[in-house]
């Protein structure tokens, strides 16, 4: 075990030869060496965390009905959010790349917000419009809709909080896209739509998925904007982190194998789309 | 290449120390593994000793792990014990199972002061705590708390098996709500509540909170119809936007907390002055003013 893992960690930290970029084509020990401590710091709590899971205990504990239904839960609330954020954030990402208009830099910044924002800001702030007192939740609220403590709330947190990477990638792959390529398109007869569908996201499809992946595993671990806005409830809105925390509290062993799966998850779907994307994982 | 020295040097220096943190590890995975972990443990020391705002100069700094129910009577007495002894107290508040998981995993502590016995046990046989060293300093009762304006009409602890009512519990992770599970449970057999009180009342929970102070923050918000809280979690402001229902002693689930020094402790007198300090009439005057009840000796 130890040896593998050694093993691994020194092919990791192997210069890999830059093939694309000739003139960067140098040998130097400094930039590696000097790249360890980040590296370190990011790989050494996974690592920890990887050798302390017990295999037996993980299977036991994978049958356990708190993991399967925290997975499933977190599985579909985070791919809603995907979709949702990809349908809803679409349009916005676009203006972003194509227009220019007053007010702009606000907009910009407003969509940056919840990447910085702590997630218990955004869960209080969720509370104050969609809560049973709040502006939108009150009036849902009188005609028999409550939000909080359902699996929307659950979705809508993540929404919230991670709809911010997919519009910032997929922004960024349209205003990549040549604008005499949509022109051309439209001159040929195509509608607005089919440019966009068949031109600009067909050429931004790495950005759109890039971004898309992103916002599923923010969403997938998201945390403090679920737990004050979704609160807590096994199988309706106790998500994978949800599950860790208070497994941490309860049984460390669970946690564990619980972040494990979500690490896991996380890890696979990420590394697959590096590749896709045609990157070095 | 300074930086590694010192975190070499820093492992080093605590390496010589007998430890309870390899033991608390379960499953040995070689050398390589042992020192990673032992790696992980001195960076994430050096981080907390990082994030810590440097105490004065000359002032030593004792550093308190405290359930997060005691939050604002341990503030008052820290800063009094602070004045009379000439130290910096600082606090880590949080669930008490926090607080025991943190110092299983050998987190530098001086003090713990648990919302319940179990937690406490818990660093007992991480080996943290001398079971001798345990001394309980004050109780606590649960209450019923519903929003001020009441939108459910709630006027008994009967109520709350009400059909279509929006209860939050803290999970069962935390003291809470272990205690709320067990008046519920103790009402079930109680011939003053209906039959099927119990599950009820459970039929009727919106979410299991992380801690008692959420439980409180969505009742104060509205988000509930009612909640079960400690009655000292009910202090200062909040006493004005909510109202409470008392629940009969006979059903009641009574909290015992207990505190002691860390065994491992670098300042172990001044951790037992502490202690000393709370258990004594000083500390027990701020801790009444804070709705915490008297512990019998």
């Amino acid at each position: 075990m130890s040896n593998r893992s050694e093993a691994l960690t020194r092919t990791r930290v192997v210069p890999a030869t830059p093939e694309r970029d000739a003139p960067a084509r140098r040998r130097g020990w400094l930039l590696p060496i000097l790249s360890m401590p980040m590296l370190v710091l990011l790989g050494l709590p996974l690592l920890a965390l990887l050798l302390r899971v017990d295999v037996a205990e993980l299977g036991r504990n994978l049958a356990s009905p708190t993991v399967l239904r925290a997975l499933s839960l977190s599985l579909t609330t985070a791919t809603a959010a995907a979709l949702l954020a990809l349908l809803l954030g679409t349009p916005l990402a676009y203006l972003l790349a194509r227009r220019t208009f007053r007010g702009r830099r606000l907009v910009d910044t407003l969509v940056d917000l919840p990447m910085v924002l702590p997630p218990a800001v955004a869960g209080i702030a969720l509370l104050l419009v969609f809560g049973r007192r709040g502006w939108l939740g009150a009036p849902l609220e009188a005609a028999g809709i409550s939000i909080v403590f359902t699996p929307v709330a659950v979705v809508l947190a993540q929404l919230f909080v991670a709809a911010p990477f997919y519009i910032r990638s997929a922004a960024a792959g349209f205003a990549e896209i040549d604008g005499e390529l949509e022109q051309a398109a439209a001159l040929d007869g195509a509608s607005d739509f089919d440019v966009f569908r068949h031109v600009t996201a067909a050429l931004a499809w790495p950005a759109i998925l890039g971004g898309i992946v992103m916002t599923w595993a923010r969403a997938l671990g998201e945390f403090g904007a679920t737990i004050i806005f979704a609160g807590n409830f096994p199988g309706r809105t106790q998500t994978m982190p949800l599950a860790i925390y208070l497994g941490f509290e309860r049984d460390l062993d669970l946690a564990v194998t619980l972040a494990f799966l979500l690490l896991a998850a996380s890890f696979t779907v990420l590394l697959v789309v590096h590749w896709s994307l045609g990157r070095r994982p | 290449m300074a930086g590694t020295g010192i975190l070499f040097g820093t492992c080093h220096a605590r390496d010589t120390r007998p430890s309870t943190i390899a033991a608390a590890h379960r499953g040995g995975s070689g050398r390589f593994a042992a020192a990673l972990r032992w790696l992980s443990v001195c960076v994430a020391f050096l981080l907390l000793t990082a994030c810590t705002p440097p105490a004065q100069p000359g002032r030593p700094e004792l550093v308190v792990f405290a359930a997060a129910s005691l939050t604002d009577a341990f503030s008052e007495i820290g800063a009094r014990f602070g004045e009379e002894h000439g130290a910096t107290v600082t606090f880590n508040f949080a669930g008490s199972q926090t607080l025991a998981g943190q110092l299983t995993s050998g987190a530098p502590a001086d003090v713990y002061a648990s919302a319940n016995a179990r937690q406490m046990q818990a660093a007992i046989d991480a080996g943290r705590i001398e079971p001798a060293d345990v001394r309980d300093f004050a109780s606590n009762g649960l209450v019923i708390v519903i929003p001020r304006d009441n939108p459910a009409s709630i006027g008994s602890p009967a109520d709350l098996a009400a059909p279509d009512l929006k209860l939050v519990l803290a999970d069962a992770a935390v003291p809470a709500g272990q205690y709320s599970l067990q008046f519920l449970d103790n009402a079930s057999g109680d011939p003053a509540f209906p039959p099927g009180y119990g599950a009820a009342v459970l039929a009727n929970v919106a979410s299991y909170e992380e801690n008692v102070r959420a439980v409180l923050a969505k009742v104060t918000l509205g988000e509930a119809d009612a909640g079960i809280v400690y009655s000292s979690d009910v202090t200062g402001t909040q006493r004005d936007q909510v109202q409470l229902i008392a629940i009969p002693a006979a059903v009641n689930v009574v909290a015992t907390y207990p505190i002691a020094p860390v065994a491992d402790s670098a300042q172990l007198e001044l951790a037992r002055a502490f202690a000393d300090f709370v258990v004594g009439p000083t500390g027990q005057a701020i801790l009444e003013k804070y709705g915490f009840d008297h512990v019998q000796p």
